[in-house]
């Protein structure tokens, strides 16, 4: 298999890449265009999506990041990464942040609140069947609104009996509000690896 | 959307939990954390990429020449910065003074920073961390400070270097004794280990955490003198997983190109060609001190213990 790059400007690349490792596939570090070439797939990792987003655009990052994701290659975004794929991101700094878009979906940072306000929960996911896994929130963001394309992986109970969406997946995208690797479990990255196996891009690897 | 707390959303969910108090340091590494004391600075911090902001009255450069007893900053212009940037704020409080925590923890600080570069208020105790909601940052000089700390609770630790001087070379010193100690702790039997753990003062169980992890149980910044892309990019290639800029940025001429540069630095830090690139042009330095002409009481680092 071709490696899986982690893109690796700021934040937590390095549990995904010990995931990742754990798993037998082999990762590599993006800090600049010419290390998206011949990848199998891409995670981009939690971390403070405002920075992300700056250094990505000082070294020209942004667009090729915005092709890989249109051209239907298999990227996964964890809480910041999930903020970077969402087209539509409120909360944001004064005057906007560089983001990449292409998920169908509409977030709201730090949704939660802030840090005295993060949590552990149990999640029932139905495509990663029994049992529940345990989800690190971190001034985490959560989904608002999704487009028709957009299936729901997993929710947290909210106020009035309305679910909160926390896990979704459109095509090749996959993106999350919390941190699987930030635990033992490696379901999700599995579920990623399946998801890299099966996707077809528009315009094939080299 | 108005802001919810997790723990409406989930009967289950629970809060401050060492996990989620040492996981937000594993999101700020590779990232830079600026000292600030206006929300002004704290917005410029943001543009540059800051992972977080450092909100305090005085920076440390400024608090050495001033002189006086450095408490906790007012709750409200901590409360303007938090209000100005959507990044992660953290606040300082003196060592052992855990009312200043407490009050932090109140208008819900992200992370606290207890400091030697206030002036400490207890010179026994640090807090007890472990009773707080909110996570704490650490300082420590070497690997038995450092494990100390996280028995009492802190999910982050920072070497302390020399604040408000603008020299590196504490925080290199530092920086070296904890990564020098975890390299020697890893070649050690389980005999050597117990001896080794009473003769550092740790506690044994984060000692044999640390020899299997091979680096501290939680994340580790520099921070205490860093003035230059290169000082953070050096930290960096020295093993540590962020660093902290106090009075090196905005004590200096160009204060947002040059918190642009570190931030490019500690990204970078193994990429020679970036570095020589963004070192270019940036005005003049904060002017910085030698260590020989401090007096040793003058010295920051040595409070704690």
């Amino acid at each position: 298999m071709n490696p899986i790059g982690v893109l690796a400007l700021q934040g937590a690349f390095r549990e995904h890449i010990h995931m990742l490792e754990r798993l037998g596939v082999p990762a590599q570090e993006v800090r600049k265009p010419g290390h998206l070439e011949g990848l199998a797939g891409l995670i981009i990792p939690g971390g403070e999506s405002t920075t992300m987003g700056i250094v990505a655009e000082r070294w020209g990052l942004v667009t090729p990041l915005r092709r890989w994701v249109r051209e239907g290659r298999p990227t996964w975004g964890t809480c910041a990464g999930m903020i970077l794929l969402a087209q539509q991101v409120a909360g944001q700094k004064e005057g906007g942040q560089p983001v990449i878009g292409g998920l169908d979906i509409a977030v709201n940072r730090n949704y939660f609140g802030r840090q005295v306000d993060s949590f552990e929960a149990d999640l029932s996911v139905p495509e990663l069947g029994a049992p529940p896994v345990r989800a690190v929130f971190i001034r985490a963001p959560a989904v608002t609104a999704v487009g028709p394309g957009v299936e729901v992986l997993a929710t947290l109970p909210g106020q009035e009996g309305r679910p909160v969406i926390v896990a979704v997946r459109q095509g090749a995208i996959l993106a999350t509000a919390f941190h699987p690797e930030l635990t033992d479990d490696l379901r999700w990255h599995r579920l990623f690896l399946q998801m890299v196996q099966e996707a077809r891009p528009q315009v094939p690897a080299e | 959307m108005s802001q919810q707390n997790g723990s409406e959303h989930n009967g289950q969910a629970r809060q401050g939990t060492f996990a989620v108090k040492a996981g937000l340091a594993q999101m700020l590494k590779g990232g830079v954390i600026m000292d600030v004391v206006t929300p002004e600075q704290a917005r410029i911090a943001e543009e540059a990429g800051a992972c977080a902001v450092m909100a305090l009255e005085r920076v440390p450069a400024d608090i050495r020449s001033q002189g006086g007893v450095a408490r906790m900053s007012d709750p409200r212009l901590i409360k303007e910065i938090m209000a100005a940037v959507t990044i992660p704020v953290m606040a300082k409080v003196r060592i052992g003074h855990f009312v200043e925590a407490q009050i932090l923890e109140a208008i819900g600080v992200d992370y606290i920073d207890e400091s030697e570069v206030l002036t400490p208020a207890d010179e026994a105790h640090h807090i007890h961390k472990h009773k707080f909601r909110v996570p704490f940052v650490c300082g420590a000089r070497d690997l038995g400070e450092a494990l100390r700390r996280i028995a009492e609770g802190a999910a982050m630790i920072r070497t302390k270097g020399e604040a408000g001087t603008g020299n590196v070379v504490e925080a290199v010193r530092h920086a070296r004794a904890v990564m020098g100690a975890i390299r020697r702790l890893q070649t050690m039997d389980e005999d050597e280990m117990f001896a080794y753990a009473k003769e550092i003062q740790a506690p044994y169980d984060l000692v044999q955490q640390t020899a299997e992890l091979g680096r501290l149980p939680v994340v580790n910044f520099a921070a205490g003198g860093i003035a230059t892309p290169a000082d953070a990019a050096l930290m960096m290639q020295l093993g540590v997983d962020g660093v902290f800029v106090g009075s090196g940025i905005f004590k200096s001429s160009d204060p947002a190109r040059r918190a642009k540069a570190i931030v490019q630095a500690v990204t970078h830090y193994n990429d020679p060609q970036i570095l020589a690139e963004i070192s270019e042009d940036l005005g003049e330095p904060m002017v910085g001190i030698n260590l020989d002409t401090l007096r040793e009481e003058e010295k920051m680092a040595h409070r704690g213990w």
